[in-house]
């Protein structure tokens, strides 16, 4: 498994699929935190980094269906995943090895905008002044939430040998994870189940774990989450059998 | 260490690309599997390599089952599928290397070189797949067949898009590498067969309609030419 798994790593890293991605998500991210003035945190006035933790779900929603796209697509329009699968792994090996890489990526782009929450800590009034604890959350909150749209994006590059088709499936299927069931929810306010349908959303969980506290229940769902997904995207390619 | 198949068939919907056939292969022995397009040779070759699931029926690779001993079985096989599908954004060595470690090999950057040397890629060895000529490609494709020296050989149109001259060398390496492995070669060239196998398999609509020794279908079949044969048997 560490096989495909290093494979899959060095071919993001020796193609431009690594650096444009996290490129164009440190670029907007940072236009979106420093420079635009309705999301600005200069201009907001409060050193904290609330606002770019509610914007990041929005550029995960597109820039991981990028990443993950090819994943099985570009295997299966190629012919390599003939290759594969006739080495002595299992599919659940492949399955684990190519969404390990997607989510390295993941977190690769994640780690420079420490810089974010330095530049802030520094600007606080006194100097320091921001809440650590709902940064660190909101952090594993991301990388949840990262996690879980990986999986739906593996998953959907198995559907299709169309990459482009692998996109738009999985950006829609992230869109509708993250905010489908709350919107669903409202169908039916004041019901009994409108908070069951909401809870099945990811952003109820992001939410709750952004506040700063990690809670046994998020963090099941969000594992959960991932690896029904995986499972998914393994039925479906033994399905093409 | 060898293959044996017993009434494998495989549907699609309600084509029958292959149609409950049953063979052996033997060690030493080099089988030639031939057949029009369409016949179901590609389809047999990836039953038995697990690449697809056969709708009934059973194989057994160096007598693991296909089935139940997948992972087992795959150990023994070498194989290089039809048109070789590589990784083209890799570099040789690092390809091969690759796929030796997806069969756990030891001591692997020598016998990387080994295989590298075998197969005459000496002088691409330092470029991009992606770089190389189909005739290359098509070595690379070998080299990653051979790399874990497995008991069993399946080759899938392994000299197609070759010049004269490569034919030539990777005839000879497969006719060397079938001194001591089961090989399974499918071909739409009849010098090729008269010229490597030993065993030859003629499948037409998913069924097999001969399955002999190169002399004994000859012998069967009035001494013809392999040529004439194949278009009588698949007419």
């Amino acid at each position: 498994m560490y096989a495909v798994f290093k494979r899959e790593l060095f071919s993001f890293l020796s193609s431009m699929v690594a650096y444009i991605t996290i490129g164009i998500f440190l670029l907007v991210s940072g236009l979106l935190l420093w420079f635009f003035p309705d999301t600005s945190v200069l201009d907001y006035g409060y050193a904290e980094l609330s606002g770019f933790f509610s914007l990041v779900p929005y550029l995960f929603m597109f820039l991981i269906p990028a990443v993950t796209m090819r994943s099985f697509a570009e295997e299966r329009r190629e012919g390599t995943y003939e290759l594969l699968i006739t080495k002595p792994i299992t599919l659940w090996q492949i399955v684990s090895a190519k969404y390990l890489a997607c989510l390295a990526l993941v977190l690769f782009s994640l780690i420079p905008t420490s810089v974010y929450y330095y530049s802030i800590s520094k600007l606080g009034l006194p100097e320091g002044n921001i809440d650590s604890g709902a940064v660190i959350g909101s952090y594993v909150g991301l990388f949840l939430l990262g996690s879980a749209f990986t999986a739906i994006g593996i998953f959907a590059s198995a559907l299709t040998k169309n990459q482009i088709i692998a996109f738009a499936v999985s950006a829609a299927l992230c869109g509708f994870a993250f905010l489908g069931f709350d919107y669903s929810s409202q169908i039916f306010a004041m019901q009994n189940f409108e908070t069951i349908i909401s809870s099945l959303g990811i952003n109820q969980h992001y939410q709750s774990i952004s506040r700063g506290v990690l809670d046994t229940r998020d963090l099941i769902y969000f594992i959960s989450f991932s690896v029904l997904f995986l499972f998914l995207t393994k039925l479906v390619i033994e399905g093409k059998k | 260490m060898g293959i044996s198949v017993k009434n494998l068939s495989r549907h699609y919907d309600n084509q029958k690309a292959v149609d409950s056939i049953s063979f052996d292969a033997k060690p030493g022995r080099i089988l030639g599997f031939l057949g029009p397009n369409g016949a179901g040779k590609s389809t047999t070759m990836r039953m038995l390599t697990g690449y697809l699931k056969p709708t009934s029926g059973e194989a057994e690779i160096a007598d693991k089952s296909i089935l139940t001993q997948a992972i087992e079985a795959k150990k023994h096989i070498g194989y290089l599928p039809e048109n070789t599908p590589l990784y083209t954004d890799m570099y040789v060595k690092e390809f091969l290397n690759f796929v030796g470690q997806t069969y756990e090999l030891k001591n692997l950057a020598h016998r990387v070189d080994e295989v590298i040397n075998m197969v005459g890629l000496t002088p691409e060895q330092h470029k991009k797949i992606g770089m190389l000529s189909k005739g290359y490609r098509q070595r690379v494709g070998l080299a990653q067949a051979i790399i874990h020296n497995p008991d069993v050989l399946i080759l899938d149109e392994p000299t197609s898009g070759l010049d004269p001259n490569q034919l030539i060398g990777i005839r000879a390496l497969i006719k060397e590498l079938g001194k001591n492995k089961t090989v399974i070669i499918s071909t739409h060239i009849m010098q090729e067969v008269e010229a490597i196998c030993d065993d030859i398999i003629i499948i037409n609509k998913g069924k097999i309609v001969a399955n002999d020794s190169l002399d004994g279908i000859k012998k069967a079949n009035n001494q013809d030419s392999l040529e004439v044969i194949f278009r009588k048997l698949t007419a």
